[in-house]
């Protein structure tokens, strides 16, 4: 049992926060690797990216954006209450070095994965430039928190309500073009967002790592529900990613192999609305 | 006393005698009771002699005063008048004469002989018409669930051998001098004496019997491939069916777990040495169960939420009841086994971490990746591993959907690629989902399919179809990139390979398209790469497995040890426990050493150099991090 020792609601509730204590997860816990949570004997495994931890305090913290049922269930959790199960820290932690210029590129509840990497980027003593996304100005999260630890800050969102109006794209590809001296993209946040920065980057041959999203169950390489055309090749995302090569990945299988359950989402939750 | 002789056909077996000259029975009714009646001489006279028909039931009465150890002169048939009395052999109690009659013993004519003494009580058969007999009972099927009914619900199939079967079954064992099937199991189980206990109704000592080399018969009777193993070399399968010894394994198991007679085992004190057990699978529980009984403290760290490993994310409901694993456990709970969940080691610990904090590791992390055949449209939507396939349903509970919340997949045509344990249990737990149509398809003939026969028995019952001699070339989607169809080829088979099985070879311009709904690719597993990528000096072979020196399992670092899948590749779960068996000897062995007294990572050597006296075991553990 896991307690949850804060919960904070963002982006109009949408998003919400937890810190989890999980002392062991935490002291080993390292940005892009993620844990698998179970809330309750009938409940369902499902992977969350590790958004930040603190050793010391011994908790993890998790952000995750209300789409199904078990996140539902998960959303009216408070302070004090307890997690049953929750399994990590599993995955590759992000590769992460002193390359000099890095461009973060981060979109909807993916801004939460991302400042946990552009963090340990910045502290390998990158330059970090953060051009993180949303859809209008209330469904923006961790301004501040990305503020702190970039150089530079570019804030976009779909209406215009907040800084710039359009998509990530726009001012990535103005860095990519007024700079010479990026060496690399990360890029995280909805598969559409994740594709067209990809798209992009190709163009200007930069390397681009972008971390995905997969059904899972197990976490840990078992079941193989996770798999992905990463450069022709399947790989499971929970022991060969999540990150991976954005240029290679199969974005539009991605796509559809996340849409097969979408039924079964809606009855699941439908259930638990009527009893 | 009762010879043991006729201990099989003692159970409520009555007697039907007929005398050996006019064959006319001796059986009479006489107030509702079966008797035996006969003339007995007695000093020169004859009186009537009434027996009662019930071998186990010793009672006579005659028309003159028995006494105890008085000798019949003779005995006759009531019919023809002659003696019935027989020169050929003595009593074996007594020695003195003795009657023959004639009985039938499953539909076949035995003589049989009754001391003539009274109160000697001794009967019995020649050894040699012991055997036809035995030869003649034929081999006890296990009820079943209905063929019908049972693809409706998740119930396991078989109900077990009834008490009065098991005996039956029992009785038919020969208990040969140099028993072949003992050399048949993997773990070496006394097999004739469990058998012969079963037989004497002895079963509390049968259960103890096999615990002394299995501890987990509920689960080994139901998921041993028996006709490969103990049962393929009986001696009685050479001429007619081996005794049922799978059968009776399990009716022992479950016969002590209903009547809860289970007695907790001797456990030696505690030698403050700790042992790191990595997964609970079949070979970790072995090891902790062996290990904490010579006084280990035992840590076993399971990566999912339920420990259990294969038996509980594998093995579907119907065929090993989830019920008899948590049994088992708790029972390894209660001996004071602490089970961590959720500990994915390699991410959490490395085995560095734990040889820090413990005397020894045991990784026993199984074969857990699913092999893909790595063709066109593998990734579509609805091709499942059958690893995912059974984890969602047995220990997400699919099934259960939306009770459960992790959706179930399902589909009118299911089609199962794979021929082995774990195929039919994917096409069997897809039959009762409510598929209308479940194929198998497997590249081989049906003789080389890989499944246990009693799978394949169940399967073909339920309905499910068989494509044999065809192989998948490609999974066909629609245009939302959701599965359609597959293609495949026919297949022929050609000369045999390496394994003694024959070859198949395709057959050019056959393809055909079997359409589906959902496609489960149950081709075998592979080691999960999670340990070697975290532990760089732990030594793999070229099949992705440990490495192991095979007499001790111990692996290329020195204190751990490894055994299960991960070292042989997907195998059964008696190999496994095998292996867990003799790494918890290799184990004990190395840590009782007096050298071992030190910390595991100091060499003795050296630590003998540095401190004279080595530093006690108890007072290092105290002041070691908890992990």
């Amino acid at each position: 049992m896991h307690q949850i020792i804060r919960k904070q609601e963002m982006a109009k509730g949408t998003i919400v926060r937890f810190d989890v204590r999980a002392p062991e997860i935490a002291k080993k816990a390292k940005p892009g690797q993620f844990v698998i949570v179970r809330l309750t004997e009938t409940g369902e495994r499902i992977p969350l990216t590790i958004a930040d931890k603190d050793s010391f305090e011994g908790y993890i913290t998790l952000i995750f954006q209300v789409v199904g049922k078990t996140t539902a269930i998960m959303r009216t959790l408070n302070e004090g209450d307890a997690i049953k199960d929750l399994v990590g820290p599993l995955g590759k932690p992000a590769d992460i070095q002193k390359v000099g210029t890095v461009i973060m590129v981060g979109g909807g509840t993916g801004v939460a994965i991302l400042h946990h990497i552009a963090k340990a980027f910045k502290e390998a003593g990158n330059t970090v430039i953060s051009i993180i996304g949303a859809r209008e100005k209330d469904l923006l999260i961790l301004e501040n928190e990305m503020r702190i630890i970039s150089d530079e800050l570019v804030i976009t969102t779909d209406d215009g309500s907040y800084g710039q109006l359009g998509f990530v794209t726009e001012p990535l590809q103005r860095y990519l073009d007024e700079r010479y001296d990026i060496k690399e993209v990360y890029a995280i946040g909805p598969i559409p967002m994740m594709k067209f920065v990809c798209r992009l980057t190709k163009k200007y041959n930069v390397p681009t790592m972008v971390s995905l999203n997969p059904i899972m169950i197990d976490g840990t390489g078992m079941c193989g529900g996770c798999r992905v055309t990463v450069g022709n090749e399947t790989k499971f995302c929970c022991v060969d990613g999540p990150d991976f090569n954005g240029h290679e990945v199969d974005f539009d299988e991605l796509t559809k192999r996340n849409s097969m359950y979408l039924k079964e989402e809606k009855d699941a939750l439908l259930f638990s609305i009527r009893g | 006393m009762v010879d043991y002789d006729v201990k099989y056909l003692k159970f409520k077996t009555y007697l039907n005698t007929y005398c050996p000259h006019c064959r006319n029975s001796f059986n009479r009714k006489e107030k509702e009771m079966d008797k035996l009646k006969f003339i007995g001489v007695y000093k020169g006279e004859d009186f009537e002699l009434t027996i009662s028909a019930y071998l186990d039931v010793f009672e006579a009465q005659a028309s003159i005063p028995l006494k105890e150890g008085m000798i019949l002169e003779d005995c006759k048939c009531p019919h023809c008048k002659q003696s019935l009395v027989t020169s050929e052999k003595k009593c074996g109690e007594c020695g003195s004469a003795v009657g023959e009659v004639i009985i039938s013993a499953f539909s076949k004519l035995i003589p049989f002989f009754t001391c003539l003494k009274y109160g000697c009580e001794w009967h019995g058969l020649t050894k040699a018409d012991e055997r036809r007999i035995k030869l003649k009972i034929p081999r006890q099927e296990m009820p079943e669930q209905d063929q019908v009914l049972r693809i409706h619900n998740f119930n396991e199939v078989p109900y077990g051998l009834t008490t009065e079967l098991a005996l039956l079954e029992a009785g038919r064992c020969l208990q040969c001098k140099q028993p072949k099937c003992v050399e048949g199991c993997p773990v070496n189980i006394d097999i004739p004496e469990f058998i012969r206990l079963i037989a004497e109704e002895k079963i509390e000592d049968a259960v103890m019997k096999v615990k002394e080399t299995n501890l987990f018969p509920a689960i080994c009777g139901r998921v041993c491939p028996q006709e490969n193993q103990c049962e393929e070399l009986c001696i009685l399968g050479k001429r007619d069916y081996p005794v049922a010894i799978g059968h009776l394994e399990r009716f022992i198991a479950d016969y002590e777990r209903r009547m809860d007679f289970r007695k907790l085992p001797r456990i030696e004190a505690k030698n403050n040495k700790r042992i790191a057990v990595v997964g609970s699978g079949p070979a970790g529980l072995t090891v902790a169960a062996d290990l904490i009984q010579l006084g280990y403290s035992i840590t076993i760290y399971e990566a999912l939420h339920e420990p259990g490993g294969v038996l509980v994310y594998g093995i579907p409901e119907f065929r090993l009841p989830k019920s008899i694993v948590h049994y088992e456990i708790e029972f390894l709970k209660s001996l004071g086994c602490r089970i961590e969940t959720n500990h994915v080691i390699g991410y959490i610990y490395s085995i560095a971490e734990l040889l820090e904090n413990y005397d020894a590791v045991f990784l026993g992390v199984g074969a857990g990746l699913p092999r893909f055949m790595n063709i066109t449209g593998e990734n579509l939507c609805n091709v499942f591993s059958a690893n995912e396939y059974l984890t969602r349903m047995n220990l997400m509970k699919a099934y259960k959907f939306p009770e459960y919340d992790t959706p179930m997949p399902e589909g009118n045509d299911i089609v199962v690629i794979g021929g082995g344990n774990v195929a039919m249990d994917c096409a069997r737990n897809a039959k009762r989902t409510g598929a209308i149509n479940v194929t198998v398809v497997y590249r081989r003939s049906r003789k080389e399919l890989p499944a246990r026969n009693e799978e394949i028995r169940h399967a073909e019952e339920e309905g499910i179809h068989f494509k044999l001699l065809t192989n998948p070339v490609r999974f066909v989607g629609d245009d939302r990139n959701w599965l359609k169809g597959i293609e495949c080829v026919l297949m022929e088979l050609g000369e045999p390979d390496d394994s003694g099985r024959r070859r198949p070879i395709p057959i050019e311009n056959s393809n055909i398209t079997i359409p589906c709904d959902i496609a489960i690719v149950a081709i075998g597993n592979r080691p999960n790469p999670i340990l070697f990528n975290t532990t760089p000096n732990l030594q793999g072979n070229k099949w992705g497995c440990i490495e192991v020196n095979q007499e001790t399992m111990e692996t290329s670092i020195e204190y751990v040890y490894a055994g299960g899948d991960i070292v042989t590749g997907a195998a059964t779960v008696i190999s496994a426990m095998g292996q867990g068996r003799i790494a918890a000897n290799a184990m004990h062995k190395k840590l009782s050493r007096p050298a071992s007294k030190t910390k595991p990572k100091q060499k003795p050597e050296k630590a003998v150099a540095t401190t004279p006296k080595p530093k006690p075991k108890a007072k290092s553990t105290s002041t070691r991090k908890k992990i």
